[in-house]
């Protein structure tokens, strides 16, 4: 894969952050360049998700910052975080049984503002959106009777209704079947094909080598190598990673092209 | 045009109907018949499009505006503010089983009432009592949510649980203090819920207030859908997730705290509102949280009928809605608990 030369639109800075007393990340600098999709590699616990709620502006950290553009996060209010970055969440429960077009409508919330009403145009892109990722048909069943690989659809769609060009997904196949983590990916992918910078935490080195031109490995809240899938995820980075030794390793893949 | 005549509106002007006409009979409704026709006249020729003569126009003038318009006005105002309280708060806090009280503001405001009417205190006193507990157990509620967890959602139902228990201690403190031939039985008397007790003049006056409280509520509503997928996620989509929640709170409190001071303890209708429109609307908080304040209205309208409408003696409107409003809960409940799982 060719290395993206697009412009920086996140550029974070010696992130440090801790829960207490445990620091979770030691100074964490990342760029996102418009048309990459950048997958976030590590152990359970070393910090993955806490770094995207960072580059999210949901966490504050401890030292170091977050610029979009000239702009620090932590000078920005909400809504104007909302207009550059959006969040796809692990997908979860709603006590209520909202329809999947109400949530996806969700996503215009911040072109409005707190005392905002729905647009005409803002019903038009739900529309559209709904229709490019092929869930229109899903419009009005209800988001809490839906499968997770139709939610975590549901939820895609609600972050490019947002308007923003940087996507932050978090392990966004973890709970989705082998057809839909694959429908998904590709779907990720084309998105960075049009210029959306595509951030995901992933467990799986195979999803990152499939679909990212870029990968991050963090280990113990430091990043332990950056660059493209080919040249890093070697047999050897990943034994280091996630400390296997080279027969599980071995045993494990064997069988996964 | 098309939305204009959308299924929604047309339940919506449904709803105003079917108000109006609650409340044409429950002005006819009473010892000296008047009917509805009789009504219609009286308000046309304030309007100056029919006649009465003099002594018919200072009777229905005496009778309508003066005793049954509050307890309509009244009736309407309480609804509107538990059932929309209740609608808001369920969002907020992301549990469709919460009701207006959860935070403390009930006990908070009988406390208060209860304790102006153990020093003798006139109606005026009493409603700002009722008022002020009621603000401050909130207040309790919220400070412990903030020291003891951070304002997290958890803890402000803690603290709200912690708030209710103490003003309800204190609350018995009072009625052990009372005299019981002549204080208690005012006490538990007004603790049932009345709506007679205020004249136009009162309930006019907490007519601005009120409705300004349910209009913030409602305004709201987009903010606590997206809040309703938690706080991270409401965040990311660009909510001002503390202002909407903190704003709630107060815009609720205040007009709770205000309808125990028209009306005492009415309770079931902000519960069960919320459900039935949830039903009828679906979950979104701008259709749900209009539809929810008619219907809270309507029911407390059709609860002080029953109360006036039954026997001789009147029943306090808080009997009529907890009987009317434990049958109607178990029918929400055997409709609506599949998207509850």
């Amino acid at each position: 894969m060719e290395s993206i030369t697009e412009p920086v639109l996140l550029r974070a800075q010696q992130l440090t952050y801790g829960y207490g007393q445990r620091q979770v990340l030691n100074g964490v600098s990342l760029d996102i360049r418009a048309g990459e999709v950048l997958a976030l590699l590590g152990p359970n616990g070393t910090g993955k998700s806490t770094l995207l709620k960072l580059l999210l502006g949901l966490y504050t950290a401890a030292s170091g910052e977050v610029y979009i553009g000239q702009n620090a996060l932590s000078e920005m209010t909400r809504r104007e975080i909302a207009g550059h970055i959006a969040y796809v969440p692990q997908h979860h429960v709603s006590p209520f049984p909202y329809t999947v077009r109400q949530v996806v409508a969700m996503g215009r919330f911040h072109a409005g503002g707190v005392f905002g009403r729905m647009s005409e145009r803002d019903s038009e892109l739900v529309q559209q959106v709904l229709e490019r990722l092929q869930i229109i048909h899903l419009a009005e069943r209800r988001y809490t009777e839906i499968s997770g690989g139709e939610q975590q659809l549901a939820l895609v769609c609600r972050a490019l209704v947002q308007g923003a060009k940087i996507l932050m997904l978090d392990e966004p196949a973890s709970a989705l079947d082998f057809g839909h983590q694959a429908r998904l990916l590709a779907q990720l992918r084309q998105l960075a094909e049009e210029g959306y910078a595509v951030v995901m935490t992933t467990h799986h080195p195979h999803h990152a080598r499939m679909i990212a031109h870029r990968a991050v490995m963090l280990k113990s809240g430091l990043v332990m190598a950056n660059g493209a899938p080919a040249d890093i995820l070697t047999p050897e980075a990943i034994q280091q990673l996630y400390d296997l030794s080279a027969q599980e390793l071995a045993a494990f893949t064997r069988g996964i092209a | 045009m098309s939305h204009f005549f959308s299924r929604f509106n047309g339940q919506l002007a449904a709803l105003l109907l079917l108000l109006l006409a609650m409340m044409l009979f429950a002005l006819s409704l009473g010892n000296y018949p008047i009917s509805m026709l009789e009504i219609c006249r009286f308000v046309g020729s304030h309007l100056g499009l029919t006649t009465l003569t003099d002594e018919r126009q200072s009777i229905l003038s005496n009778i309508l505006l003066d005793v049954r318009l509050p307890r309509v006005i009244g009736a309407i105002l309480v609804g509107m503010a538990l059932s929309g309280s209740g609608a808001a708060f369920q969002a907020v806090f992301r549990n469709p089983l919460v009701s207006p009280g959860m935070l403390g503001v009930l006990a908070g405001a009988s406390f208060g009432a209860t304790l102006g009417m153990l020093f003798h205190g006139n109606w005026m006193v009493i409603q700002i009592m009722a008022f002020a507990f009621g603000l401050l157990a909130v207040g309790i509620g919220v400070a412990i949510g903030l020291i003891f967890g951070g304002g997290s959602m958890i803890t402000l139902l803690l603290g709200g649980i912690i708030s209710s228990a103490l003003f309800s201690a204190l609350l018995s403190l009072v009625k052990f203090a009372a005299d019981p031939q002549d204080e208690l039985p005012s006490i538990v008397y007004w603790l049932m819920g009345s709506l007679g007790m205020s004249g136009l003049s009162d309930v006019l006056w907490l007519l601005p207030p009120m409705l300004l409280a349910v209009l913030v509520l409602w305004g709201f509503g987009r903010a606590l859908d997206a809040m309703s997928m938690g706080d991270e996620e409401a965040r990311a989509l660009g909510v001002p997730v503390n202002l909407v929640r903190y704003g709630v709170i107060i815009a609720a409190t205040m007009a709770s705290a205000l309808s125990v001071s028209i009306a005492g303890m009415v309770g079931w209708v902000g519960l069960i509102a919320p459900h039935i429109a949830r039903m009828l609307v679906g979950p979104e908080n701008s259709r749900l949280m209009p539809v929810s304040i008619m219907l809270g209205a309507i029911f407390l309208l059709l609860a002080d009928c029953l109360a006036r409408g039954f026997s001789v003696v009147e029943i306090p409107i808080g009997i009529v809605t907890e009987c009317l409003g434990l049958p109607l809960f178990l029918l929400v409940l055997h409709r609506a608990r599949k998207g509850w799982n």
